[in-house]
């Protein structure tokens, strides 16, 4: 797999990253060094091998439902969360008019 | 099969629909964080740093909501995955501050599933109809804008942001507006009865992304349009019948419908197109690198199993083997709240058809007259099992049961009680019963002659002045066959 110039635009504009030509040039070439070293992946035969999700044998854990039960992933924090909002309004965060 | 056509200029097009339903998970916390979800609360207050996507939050799910996907899965008699897994869906918007929404693309913890709709004549369904469900994944919701506050500003609540959605995504099985409406009502009746959603699509907790497309009979599917966020039956219905009939238009005008999303204004009734950039569904999905998959055990799934209520089809097939009409028993068991307290009574010992009927005619008019909901309701189901204990023993009649209801609703009292102190226990007295027909067949000579000339409606007429007489006290049983020996 190999990515062209315009493939770089697009991507940098999906990620709202602005790249001027010459970026763009010397991004094709490094991010296809990427590509082609992990695709050298692709020359181990996997065949009958489950895929792995996790290098150690580990297990998603699950929550209760319990309301801030922990303050560091709870609520009541609207100070905290606007703390580096440009420009808080009244509690809510107020950012450019974004209507189409 | 629904017979809906569009009629175009060339000749009649039929419609095909498909229903992607974002019902929001009941849960005390959020879906990746201990955040409160309850509506209404101050802009940002239920937000926590997880939420905000801070740098260094893990998100770590939470059990209930995903219990409460599977039990909803396991309502449509759907298959449950044991592995799934979250994808992250990435684009850039004010109200999505990860700039990825975590949900599942390529492992959706819900597969293949079904609901049935009721055949329903006056809306043009002829017969009970399967409609399928491709699958239920469970995902995060985005954070609340509003536009309508400062001149130059857009504000941004996140209280929402992270709260627990299941996209239910239905096959493209429905074929007119009516398919569609009786569709999301039977959704929303059996999310209510499994408990994992209020329904309520007023506060937002259920909205709907209309898929539509139109095609001549027999030909390949067209090419379809997405009207987005549509939050009420009604609305549903409006944007099928307005988009079909826009892509009609359009494609008898030489015109090809374009795959976009449209939005839909209620003010107008009509949808528009929304001017997003080409790339804007470009979401590169991959596995969110923070969780681990998803995997279920089977005592997980037995809890799941075993916790699920009696759900509506097997409700009003139940209610129909107690002789109760089809009719009651729709009205009784499309809503969950409705369909407990009737269960209630029945559980206190009333009668199933005659329950049925009163619940249906009395309950719900007096409910109606007051305003109330039947969650709220004055009487409880103990107290009407009274009332209609009585009527069902031949202590009052059925006339003069309204009589004692609209006292309780009064009083509060009990049913029994009201009849003692008001003395208005039936009688069955024919000694009494005979002196009052002697005297209204006396009074009505004419059409006692009449009567025996042949017009035998007369006897209604000879009843109620019976019954009238007797202060509606009288025992309508004794009281026809008295009249019919007098009569006769």
């Amino acid at each position: 797999m190999a990515i062209d110039q315009a493939t770089v635009r697009k991507i940098a504009s999906l990620a709202r990253i602005a790249i001027s030509d010459a970026e763009a040039a010397a991004m094709e070439g490094e991010l296809n060094g990427i590509l082609g070293w992990v695709e050298q992946l692709g020359e181990v035969d996997v065949t009958g091998v489950e895929p792995m999700t996790a290098v150690i044998p580990n297990k998603l854990r699950l929550r209760d439902d319990v309301i801030d039960a922990d303050p560091m992933t709870g609520g009541n924090r609207r100070d905290d969360i606007l703390a580096n909002a440009p420009a808080p309004q009244h509690g809510f965060f107020g950012v450019p008019k974004v209507i189409e | 099969m629904s017979n809906y056509t569009i009629k175009g200029e060339t000749g009649e097009w039929e419609v095909v629909i498909g229903l992607e339903v974002h019902a929001q998970v009941t849960s005390n916390a959020k879906l990746f964080s201990g955040a409160a979800t309850a509506f209404g609360a101050e802009p940002n207050t239920q937000v926590s740093l997880v939420d905000a996507a801070m740098p260094g939050m893990l998100p770590v799910p939470n059990r209930e909501c995903i219990r409460q996907a599977v039990r909803t899965g396991m309502a449509i008699e759907a298959e449950i995955n044991k592995w799934s897994r979250f994808d992250r869906k990435n684009y850039f918007y004010a109200d999505l501050p990860q700039g990825y929404q975590i949900s599942q693309l390529y492992h959706p913890l819900v597969g293949e599933g079904s609901l049935t709709i009721a055949a329903d004549e006056k809306a043009g369904i002829p017969t009970d109809k399967v409609i399928g469900i491709e699958r239920i994944h469970v995902e995060q919701d985005a954070g609340k804008l509003m536009h309508d506050q400062h001149p130059t500003m857009s504000y941004v609540d996140l209280n929402r942001s992270g709260v627990a959605l299941m996209e239910i995504v239905s096959r493209p099985d429905m074929r007119s507006p009516a398919e569609a409406g009786a569709y999301v009502r039977k959704l929303r009746s059996i999310l209510r009865y499994v408990g994992s959603c209020d329904g309520n699509m007023e506060e937002g907790s259920m909205r709907a992304d209309v898929n539509v497309s139109v095609r001549k009979p027999g030909d390949e599917f067209g090419t379809r349009t997405e009207t987005k966020n549509v939050n009420s039956v009604r609305f549903v219905m409006a944007v099928i019948e307005g988009e079909a009939k826009r892509q009609v238009g359009l494609i008898e005008s030489g015109g090809t419908v374009v795959q976009e999303t449209r939005l839909y204004d209620p003010d107008r009734n009509e949808t528009r197109s929304m001017r997003s950039k080409e790339d804007a569904h470009d979401y590169r999905y991959f596995p969110d690198p923070d969780l681990l998959p998803l995997e279920l055990d089977d005592a997980f799934l037995d809890e799941c199993r075993a916790s699920l209520p009696e759900l509506p089809d097997a409700k009003r097939a139940r209610y129909l083997s107690e002789g109760i009409s089809a009719y009651n028993a729709d009205v009784l068991t499309a809503e969950v709240e409705a369909a407990r307290w009737f269960d209630a009574l029945l559980e206190a010992g009333a009668k199933p058809v005659a329950a049925a009927n009163w619940v249906t005619s009395e309950l719900f008019g007096a409910l109606n007259r007051m305003g109330r909901d039947i969650s709220d309701s004055p009487v409880s189901p103990a107290q009407a099992a009274e009332l209609l204990g009585l009527v069902a023993d031949g202590t009052i009649s059925g006339t003069i049961a309204k009589q004692v209801f609209e006292k309780m609703l009064e009083t509060g009292d009990g049913a029994a009680a009201i009849v003692d102190r008001e003395g208005l226990k039936q009688t069955s007295d024919t000694g009494a019963i005979e002196a009052e027909i002697a005297k209204v067949l006396a009074a009505n000579a004419d059409k006692v002659e009449q009567y025996k000339g042949g017009k035998e409606a007369l006897f209604g007429f000879f009843v109620g002045q019976t019954m009238k007489a007797m202060q509606g006290k009288a025992n309508p049983q004794v009281v026809n066959e008295l009249l019919k020996k007098a009569l006769g």
